[in-house]
């Protein structure tokens, strides 16, 4: 990584930068009108053209994507260059049976690379760390994401991925981890289990937590830090717009994540209205994505609730910063660091013959993992009066939570209406953790 | 000769089991027969009543999810070895009992035994070939 050109590009006057957003937003615009129709479709209906965006307050004319932009056109069908060219592909969680899918050309992983390396370097990490990589790998961007960033910053990473705990202290203390990347969740976990096993952090050599894709509190930043001895920052990505990289902390904010801005472009509207908000208004945030081959993407309403900081940082980056997100527009649940949509749960209820969608969600927190229990009402048609009937449903619907969502879920059967219904509509979800 | 039982869900909390007696005893409707089967989340009544079909309409009136099923009633002496010699009939055959329960009649003379099994016709053959007493809901209801 060219540590010069880095550092110019992240300290340029605003002037600068906001030049080369507006021309690599103009040339993204002209690209996905001519090779993505249902881009050209929504922009026709709105009556702009490409030609039409002069300056970036013109950002405002073109019309937003969404998720279910994404699942209307599944798998692939927001791709702008032909899938010789795509090199690999990630999915999130979609809003009902069907994923999120993405792509990226190889100058894409490059690119994801380069931002997911100058995140790693607003950290404080270098070339001569050990990096101990705890994020997932596979669909999820977070593991895959993660490490070509360590290696294009030139650290050493160690792609352990999540789960068995106990192996992963012994590797983090005899191979000399001095980065760990994980969910915040997990880091608690490694710092309970550290203590259950009697490994003490002095025995460590962690310096530097990065934390990222679930919701996580100021609370729970000082438990991380405290338990484990180390510093502990927070990185924001999504899938759609990238992955791990959009955004970081640098060690001297006291104030939000710089974003990657010479690559994704940042907007703040108001949830309801969707009228762009000047900087500091609190609302939804939204991505035009600046530099993407395979799938670019404009103008992603995120759902992600948060606050565009504009206010220069000590750390002499001009990039501006986004505050903690603070909450979702919709109902999307983070559970152990996968996505969650009630929808989902009620697509595989819905699966499942004779049984009445009615359900409710709850969320707890024990300990340091989330729990989720699904109860679900007992219809006539599923009722039995042998134990093992309705044993044997519970397990069906467990499994096929699991298969859909990826997460473990408790089924447990209810009474007709005990799920209380207000005002026709049914509460879904409740939510008990404490973030 | 089957016997007509009501079923009814309940979740693991308080007060269900009485609400239930209640509405039937409201509605003058005499329980001859009880079980309930339980798991750590929830558990199956299972009754035998008088009025089938009153009962199960007003245990649905009153918000709670309600089967019907049959079951073999049968009648043994009330002494040792009653239950081995059925159970003994039918698993000779190799069938399987999915559950029973059992009351003693007022005489304290018969034991009712009251089974489902996997296979209810074929129980049903074995248990008369072999000589045994298989009772009517009315006849159980009449004890």
């Amino acid at each position: 990584m060219n540590i010069m050109r880095v550092k110019e590009i992240e300290t340029l006057p605003r002037a600068g930068l906001e030049a080369i957003q507006l021309q690599r937003l103009q040339s993204l615009v002209h690209r996905v009108y001519e090779t993505v129709a249902p881009y050209r479709e929504k922009m026709d209906a709105a009556g702009v053209k490409p030609g039409d965006i002069q300056s970036l307050a013109d950002l405002k004319k073109l019309p937003f994507t969404t998720k279910d932009d994404l699942r209307d056109n599944y798998p692939f069908g927001l791709f702008t260059v032909p899938m010789d060219d795509v090199v690999r592909v990630h999915a999130s969680s979609g809003t009902t049976g069907k994923p999120t899918v993405v792509g990226y050309t190889a100058g894409d992983i490059e690119m994801w690379a380069s931002v997911m390396a100058r995140a790693l370097s607003m950290a404080g990490v270098t070339k001569g760390d050990m990096i101990h990589n705890a994020y997932g790998y596979g669909l999820f961007t977070g593991g895959l994401g993660a490490h070509y960033g360590a290696e294009y910053l030139g650290a050493t990473v160690i792609p352990v991925s999540g789960g068995n705990t106990k192996r992963q202290i012994t590797i983090m203390r005899d191979f000399g981890s001095t980065v760990l990347l994980a969910t915040p969740s997990y880091a608690l976990n490694l710092a309970d289990a550290m203590a259950d096993v009697g490994v003490s952090p002095e025995e460590l050599k962690l310096r530097v937590g990065i934390h990222g894709a679930e919701p996580w509190s100021e609370n729970m930043r000082e438990e991380v830090e405290r338990k484990l001895g180390i510093r502990a920052v927070d990185i924001y990505g999504l899938s759609e717009v990238i992955g791990p990289g959009v955004a970081m902390e640098c060690l001297e904010t006291d104030r939000g994540m710089h974003i990657l801005e010479d690559h994704f472009l940042p907007e703040i509207v108001d949830p309801d209205t969707f009228e762009p908000l000047p900087y500091g208004e609190p609302g939804e945030l939204v991505f035009t994505t600046l530099t993407k081959e395979a799938f670019p993407i404009i103008r992603y309403r995120t759902k992600d609730l948060s606050r565009l900081v504009a206010e220069p940082c000590k750390c002499g980056r001009t990039l501006v910063r986004m505050e903690k997100v603070t909450g979702r527009t919709d109902d999307m649940l983070i559970i152990r660091g996968v996505n969650v949509f009630p929808s989902q749960v009620e697509h595989v209820l819905m699966g499942v013959e004779g049984v009445e969608p009615h359900y409710q969600i709850e969320v707890n927190r024990e300990g340091n993992l989330d729990t989720m229990e699904v109860m679900v009402e007992v219809s006539e048609q599923v009722f039995s009066d042998e134990i093992k009937v309705l044993e044997n449903l519970t397990r069906k619907i467990q499994v096929e939570i699991k298969d859909l969502l990826g997460v473990t879920a408790k089924v447990k059967l209810v009474e007709p209406r005990t799920i209380k219904r207000s005002e026709g509509k049914a509460q879904r979800v409740i939510d008990n953790r404490k973030l | 000769m089957r016997v007509e039982q009501i079923a009814v869900f309940l979740e693991n909390k308080s007060g269900r089991l009485a609400e239930i007696t209640e509405i039937l005893a409201k509605n003058g409707i005499n329980i001859r027969a009880l079980s309930v089967a339980d798991t750590a989340d929830f558990g199956i009544l299972r009754l035998i009543v008088n009025k089938v079909d009153l009962a199960q309409k007003v245990l649905k009136e009153n918000g709670f999810t309600v089967g019907k099923t049959t079951v073999l009633a049968v009648e043994v002496p009330d002494q040792a070895g009653g239950l081995a010699g059925v159970l003994k009939t039918v698993e000779a055959e190799g069938m399987n009992v999915e559950y029973m329960y059992a009351f003693v009649n007022k005489s304290g003379e018969k034991a009712v035994l009251i089974f489902r099994f996997d296979d209810m016709d074929k129980a049903t053959q074995l248990l008369q070939k072999a000589g045994l007493t298989l009772l009517s809901g009315e006849q159980v209801c009449s004890l």
